[in-house]
């Protein structure tokens, strides 16, 4: 059986940024992915962080393989046909240091993965872990499904994605809910570079994105995104699974919906699809964070449910915690003490971050979605209806039209019931 | 767009064996009415067979979400993912 100083589990941003660290302090790592290389079995939006990805690749935007850089977020409120918008631009963010940039998950983690081997990550594809080994209680390596198939570690980590096999079976993580998941299924279609730009009043080379709610998801808790790439664009739907169970959508007719609505339409219009995927992305929050350690062992990424959807932020929290785990799990090794409260060092750090700060900030959000089904429906229809009055020129004089507006208002939820939905949404987001 | 037009798009490097069981074919039967496997699987993988009475699992098709194993109410399908190496193989990501 060979052995190594740090195995990770899984090929994907946290699992490589995990190996990357730990590949820097020295350490003999390997990343085991069961794809035909690191990439193939990842989906995300995709939307990549700049800040994060450069603390695990210095100047990455150099050579990766990047889309687009995003230098406008719309946000849109839908209701039928009709449509609110909101947006912010930064021509800035189209030049160093970036904000963010759209990318594609084959391309880009077949390239981090190469990062990796180049710090001296070993990388081991088409392989399937399917079990820790122990020694005793002390984990000591991984079984996976290939003949003598066994390798031995001082530290696993678990980068497996969303679907929290070995997390479970190592007693950490609980098997996932209906309420914590959501269904995301996404398309990508080709258009010429050209009309991407014009589309979206982009300079060359520059990219946008639009987060749709409301009407985008049928009103069940979702949200549908648009993202430009270099000469596709990635448009996809995510509901969350319990809903999305209760009022019996298939993920394909409710992708077919959001492409349907006017304004998405015209976007899309000629463009020709290229592929159709789907993933489950964590949305259980604060509230679901699996136990992040043990002895040998971390948890990284969508495993540790680190997700913060309300700013659609994934990528980033996976990184930047594969990134601390590979520091503790080398520093716990060098120091030869891999027990659980020396791999708890890596849960401080977390908490000491953005990643656990942001997941605690927003711990209340999905249980106040969950418990106010109409204030992705009712608002919506309020919003536009009232956009609808005030923008509609009819003859009828504004003073009288803006008490009708009121008064429309007022019909359909009292005053105490504004109240309460503002103090829950306050405390859920603020 | 229709749902086998896009699978269509879909690389795959198909197993012979199924990574997917449903577990006790009586449930789907006797127990669950709904059968929202047959909806909520973003690859139809799942389709009630009316003439075998039981869920017929396209495994081949599979995009390796994993809904289904949490989706399910009755944690009757156990699903797993492929052998490494086979199973959906994405272009894009």
């Amino acid at each position: 059986m060979e052995n190594f100083d740090v195995i990770v589990v899984g090929g994907g941003p946290a699992g490589l940024s995990a190996a990357l660290s730990a590949a820097h302090a020295g350490m003999k790592t390997v990343v085991i992915e069961r794809g035909d290389y690191p990439g193939t079995k990842n989906v995300m939006g995709g939307i990549l962080y700049t800040k994060a990805t450069d603390m695990v690749v210095p100047e990455f935007w150099k050579e990766a393989p990047l889309e687009r850089p995003i230098i406008e977020q719309r946000l849109m409120m839908l209701n039928g046909d009709e449509s609110i918008m909101a947006s912010y631009r930064d021509p800035v963010w189209a030049s160093e240091p970036y904000n963010a940039h759209s990318i594609l998950r084959v391309k880009f983690d077949r390239w981090l993965a190469k990062q990796a081997e180049k710090a001296g990550v070993m990388v081991i594809s088409e392989t399937l872990v399917e079990d820790l080994l122990y020694k005793g209680d002390n984990v000591s390596g991984v079984r996976t499904g290939r003949a003598e198939g066994d390798l031995g570690a001082k530290v696993v980590i678990l980068a497996e994605g969303v679907n929290n096999f070995l997390a479970v079976k190592a007693g950490l993580a609980k098997p996932l809910k209906p309420e914590s998941v959501a269904v995301t299924v996404k398309e990508v279609i080709a258009l010429p570079k050209e009309t991407i730009e014009d589309r979206f009043c982009l300079e060359e080379g520059q990219g946008a994105t639009i987060e749709l709610y409301g009407d985008s998801t049928a009103g069940m808790m979702g949200v549908g995104f648009i993202y430009t790439n270099k000469d596709s664009i990635s448009i996809g739907v995510g509901a969350i699974l319990e809903p999305l169970i209760r009022d019996k959508w298939t993920p394909n007719d409710l992708l077919e919906y959001l492409k349907a609505k006017p304004y998405v339409k015209r976007l899309l219009q000629g463009g020709e699809t290229k592929e159709y995927l789907s993933h489950l992305i964590p949305e259980g929050g604060y509230t679901q964070v699996p136990k992040l350690h043990r002895q040998g062992v971390l948890v990284v990424g969508d495993t540790a449910m680190l997700m913060n959807s309300l700013n659609r932020e994934g990528s980033n929290l996976a990184m930047i915690s594969g990134k601390i785990a590979g520091e503790v799990a080398a520093q716990s090794i060098k120091t030869g003490d891999v027990s659980d409260q020396a791999m708890a060092v890596y849960e401080t750090r977390l908490r000491d971050s953005f990643v656990l700060k942001d997941l605690f900030h927003y711990r209340h959000m999905g249980e106040f979605f969950a418990n106010n089904p109409h204030l992705l429906k009712f608002y919506p229809e309020l919003f536009t209806k009232a956009i609808n009055l005030y923008l509609t020129a009819d003859g009828t004089p504004k003073k009288q039209r803006q008490k009708e507006i009121i008064k429309m208002v007022f019909e359909n939820r009292s005053m105490g019931d504004f109240i309460k939905d503002i103090y829950g949404a306050w405390r859920a987001l603020l | 767009m229709k749902l086998d037009d896009k699978l269509f798009l879909v690389r795959f490097n198909t197993d012979k064996a199924s990574h997917i069981k449903i577990t006790d074919s009586n449930v789907c039967l006797q127990q669950c009415q709904d059968k929202p496997c047959t909806r909520f699987c973003p690859a139809h993988v799942y389709d009630w067979d009316e003439e075998e009475k039981r869920i017929a699992v396209g495994y081949e098709g599979c995009l390796e979400c994993g809904t289904c194993l949490i989706g399910c109410p009755y944690s009757n399908i156990d699903w797993k993912y492929p052998r490494g190496g086979f199973g959906v193989s994405w272009k894009n990501g």
